[in-house]
């Protein structure tokens, strides 16, 4: 069923979404390989967020294929949209870092990690608390194990946020513009986590306005642009001489406002 | 005063009648306000539409007039009922339509990103709503659920008139007797304001004990 290394971890084929009339994905295509970060970019409204979501099934699908680890999420093998309890499992393969952090305002920053471990991975609560403070110290976070989100900056509720994530064990992790919520002078704290992981192997797929930071920690850059994959490329290939008129201006008005 | 103090063992059978009832009316209500309250929020339309007409015919409805239907209006279709069962469930069919607009708005307070992240670490929605949902709506519900309590409190003085001996029918009874209403209806208001103060400082406090989602 999975495990072939030699096809991508994660394959969208043909992926259309429509929100009523607005069609938001006319037709997706993107490979990802186990190992390999791949940077969304596209100005809003060009449905790099919806792509993102519709991969862990935030958003469904109407048309289309996703796969991740050679399992289609969406749907079972006879077209039917999968139920909860399938879905709930196939989302635990994936994890999702989020503009908003969604942080739970309830739990400790080590029971925002621990929640998943416990009621999805089964873990017993010891394992689980020591898998969390792990993944939170790894995150530069060994001080803040007790501390409720509302007493944290916001570079740190988003660290704690990739703790929860990663701690899961996900086979792919989605990144869903997680700087741009962030003071300018946070943001730094929370690329190194993410640069961090890509040298580890962490396959990630992240939707991002950080030019430099697509740049640097991403090995393909995917352009979109009207509900469809317009560029796509090595970074050099997609930041550097440039054919394609609407990218060209999509850069231009990035750098214009100084990112 | 001393009439006051007189009447007080004439009303203890009657405020015992009060307290069970309003304290069956809150139970059932309150199950069956957040179950009705999930649905409204959660449901599918064929479950929230019939939800919605429910709560907003009974909530429309003057309790009093609730009351003397299901009384009148029940035993009419050949179902009999006692007296007591009928002011029973017109109370408990009041309260619960409260409960559930109560539970709605707790609910829907809370943030969809909390729903998202939730379904983001693979938690199913049951488990989304033990976990997630329910302990921060919890804050969000219990004040204007604790109204809902004083007002069932209150509300419950209604079934006297359908014959049940509750506190306000021992009070009018021992009127009856006496011929002293003034310092009788001040006893009463007395002893349901007691009630109901009890009620609101226990809210309070578990405000306060609740207070960890911050604005």
């Amino acid at each position: 069923m999975s495990g072939n290394s030699a096809a991508p971890l994660v394959q969208v084929r043909g992926l259309s979404k429509s929100f009523g009339t607005n069609q938001v994905l006319k037709g997706v295509d993107l490979d990802v390989r186990r190992g390999e970060v791949v940077a969304i970019i596209g100005s809003s409204g060009s449905g790099k967020t919806t792509l993102l979501r519709c991969i862990n099934l935030l958003e469904r699908y109407d048309s289309g294929s996703v796969q991740v680890d050679g399992v289609e999420v969406g749907y079972r093998a006879d077209k039917h949209p999968r139920g909860e309890h399938e879905l709930a499992r196939i989302r635990a393969g994936t994890g999702m870092v989020f503009q908003l952090f969604n942080l739970f305002p309830h739990l400790t920053a080590a029971e925002n990690v621990m929640l998943g471990l416990r009621k999805v991975r089964r873990m017993g609560k010891r394992q689980a608390r020591e898998l969390a403070e792990h993944w939170l110290s790894r995150v530069g976070l060994s001080e803040k194990f007790a501390s409720l989100p509302i007493e944290l900056s916001g570079g740190q509720q988003q660290r704690v946020g990739i703790a929860r994530a990663v701690a899961m064990n996900p086979k792919v992790l989605l990144l869903d513009e997680i700087t741009s919520a962030l003071d300018p002078e946070l943001v730094g704290e929370v690329l190194t986590v993410v640069h961090q992981l890509a040298r580890e192997g962490m396959t990630m797929i992240l939707v991002t306005h950080e030019m430099t930071f697509a740049r640097d920690v991403a090995a393909r850059v995917v352009f979109m642009d009207g509900g469809r994959v317009a560029v796509e490329g090595t970074p050099r290939e997609v930041f550097g001489t440039q054919t394609h008129e609407r990218l060209r201006s999509f850069l231009a008005r990035i750098e214009l406002k100084g990112v | 005063m001393s009439v006051m103090i007189a009447a007080l063992p004439f009303l203890w059978q009657g405020l015992l009648v009060t307290l069970e009832v309003s304290a069956l009316v809150v139970a059932v209500s309150l199950v069956l306000g957040v179950l009705l309250g999930s649905g409204l929020t959660y449901g599918p339309r064929i479950v929230a539409w019939p939800i919605r007409i429910y709560s907003d015919v009974v909530r429309g409805t003057p309790l009093l007039v609730l009351i003397f239907f299901i009384y009148y209006a029940l035993p009419a279709t050949g179902l009999k009922i006692g007296n007591l069962w009928a002011a029973l469930v017109a109370l408990a069919a009041f309260e619960t339509a409260h409960v559930a607009e109560v539970a709605r708005g707790a609910l829907q307070s809370i943030h969809p990103g909390q729903t998202e992240a939730g379904k983001a670490i693979g938690l199913t929605f049951e488990q989304r709503m033990l976990y997630v949902v329910f302990p921060q709506a919890l804050r969000r519900f219990l004040p204007p659920w604790v109204n809902t309590v004083v007002d069932t409190v209150k509300g419950s003085a209604l079934v006297s008139l359908v014959g049940i001996v509750d506190l306000m029918l021992s009070i009018q009874q021992v009127i009856g007797r006496t011929f002293r209403p003034m310092p009788l209806y001040i006893l009463g208001a007395l002893i349901y304001f007691i009630i109901n103060y009890a009620l609101s400082l226990t809210a309070r406090r578990l405000e306060a004990r609740f207070a960890y989602v911050r604005e």
